[in-house]
């Protein structure tokens, strides 16, 4: 057996943005083992309910992520409306889901960027991010941020969109669906991408169930899981179905997130057509008393909110199991047995959102 | 117009942010603002940098690695706490985990606020930073000259 030795992966590195360490162990080029540490980023923030009025608190969970914000802020929010009992106006709902389908088309752009450019394609890059700037004006125009929204309340929406301003939102997705389908394109033919990714960092069907992946990771690898399926917001009307791809590998999760963008452009052209009359918001009277798990399809997988209140104004315990903390055992998996050269590449296909992760 | 302020290298540490800042930050770098086009370029390596970026307040585990980052760039070197985190800990400020601002540990030239910092006010963030690091570099050339 030949010599190990251990390299050290982070907390301060050039692939990602965020922070994680992982400790490498290496036998010649190729990794027997990655042990991850994490906690960089830990504020404690769930500790906050007992301190917020739990309306408020609303702002302070859409934080828990920059990338992931507004769906973050209306699972929180459906916990709270389940557990008092609220029906939140149909208008709301579909308006909720245009804009969590703007989060992904643009969480996803960003990660596509984020893998060329750990696989040294500076190009595909600048490309993908350019493409996502053109999903956040329109975000910007009706929310009026651009990462962080705070559109969501509890009981509905803050602001409406003026029906003719969706109509200007369908225009401008449909004149940039030719540069996403392009953008897809080199993806799924390049050469360069090919080399990189087919067969690298294999999770198979069996493993990514056993090992709890979720979102594109599991769907990557075969499984037919995302929580849209059960129809929450206003999927259930939209005729939604989950996209997934067999082999397991870091090409295949690169293409379910790049068949998503295409996917989400159509949720918000049917969102559009469909879109119901009335009110934006419910009047919310009282405090919630009992407790929920509200689950959501995130950019980056299944997300789980869990709120227990006691029908005081501040809520007493809020849990967040968020998708990057069970996709750690799978990447574990993936890591092993690899080539050093490429666990930038491997990392990042369960796009990893340490924000999320830690909280 | 000195050597610096031509091509200044920044290197970007997230304290413990959300992520939104961080994005804004790349965002930056990228077609629509291109930071690039002042010579800026960010790099990976303390040793290269000569602007740090601070996105998120300080916790416990973040504040070694910052005050860590910030000992090994060269003089004459700056410091820009973006979004308010880092400014003052923002909405996380009550929380047990968080000390505060990006000033608890290292010193802060610039600070610039926003939940998340727009890519527009980062760039003016940068741009004031650099005539700061002008100012350093006076200085240091004076004081080496006597």
């Amino acid at each position: 057996m030949s010599n190990q030795i251990v390299v050290p992966f982070g907390p301060q590195h050039p692939v990602l943005p965020e922070p994680i360490h992982l400790d490498l162990v290496l036998e010649d080029e190729r990794v027997v083992e990655a042990v991850p540490t994490i906690g960089y980023v830990h504020r404690g923030l769930e500790k906050l309910v007992e301190k917020r009025d739990f309306k408020d608190y609303v702002l302070i969970a859409e934080r828990i992520c920059g990338i992931c914000s507004f769906t973050h802020s209306v699972t929180y929010c459906n916990a709270i409306e389940h557990i008092m009992g609220i029906e939140v106006p149909p208008r709301a709902q579909f308006i909720r889901t245009i804009w969590m389908e703007y989060s992904r088309m643009h969480s996803h752009l960003l990660w596509l960027g984020l893998t060329a450019d750990a696989m040294g394609f500076e190009n595909l890059f600048m490309n993908a991010w350019r493409l996502r700037e053109e999903i956040l004006d329109d975000m910007e125009a009706t929310t009026g941020g651009r990462v962080i929204q705070g559109s969501s309340k509890v009981g509905g929406i803050r602001l409406d969109i003026p029906d003719e301003k969706l109509g200007e939102m369908v225009d401008h997705l449909k004149s940039i669906r030719p540069l996403l389908e392009e953008s897809n394109r080199i993806f799924t033919h390049d050469q360069t991408v090919r080399h990189r990714m087919r067969g690298l960092g294999v999770l198979s069907k069996e493993e990514a169930w056993d090992l709890g992946a979720v979102g594109p990771t599991a769907r990557g690898s075969g499984c037919d899981m995302d929580v849209r399926s059960t129809g929450y917001s206003a999927y259930g009307e939209l005729g939604f179905k989950p996209i997934t791809f067999p082999h397991g590998d870091c090409l295949d999760r690169c293409l379910v997130r790049s068949e998503e963008v295409l996917a989400a452009v159509d949720l918000v052209e049917r969102a559009v057509a469909k879109m119901p009359d009335g009110p934006i918001e419910e009047k919310v009277k009282g405090n919630p008393d009992g407790e929920y798990f509200a689950f959501s399809e995130q950019p980056r997988g299944e997300c789980m909110h869990y709120v227990k209140a006691n029908g005081k104004k501040n809520i007493v315990r809020h849990r967040v199991r968020t998708p990057t903390f069970t996709n750690i055992p799978p990447l574990v998996k993936m890591l092993a047995g690899i080539e050093l050269a490429d666990v930038p590449v491997v990392v990042l296909t369960i796009d990893p959102c340490i924000g999320c992760a830690e909280r | 117009m000195s050597y610096i302020t031509k091509s200044p290298w920044i290197i970007h540490y997230d304290g413990s942010s959300c992520n939104g800042c961080d994005i804004e930050v790349l965002a930056c770098l990228t077609p629509l603002y291109d930071l690039e086009r002042f010579g800026i370029v960010n790099t990976g390596n303390p040793k290269h940098a000569d602007v740090f970026l601070v996105t998120g307040g300080i916790n416990e585990q973040s504040r070694e690695v910052v005050k860590n980052t910030y000992d090994q760039m060269p003089d004459p070197k700056v410091v820009v706490a973006i979004g308010i985190c880092a400014t003052t800990g923002g909405v996380f400020r009550e929380c047990y985990n968080i000390m505060g601002g990006v000033d608890k540990v290292i010193p802060v030239d610039v600070y610039v606020p926003g939940c998340a910092a727009r890519p527009e006010s980062i760039i003016d963030g940068v741009v004031r930073a650099l005539g700061i690091l002008e100012e350093k570099r006076t200085k240091m050339t004076e004081k080496g000259g006597k």
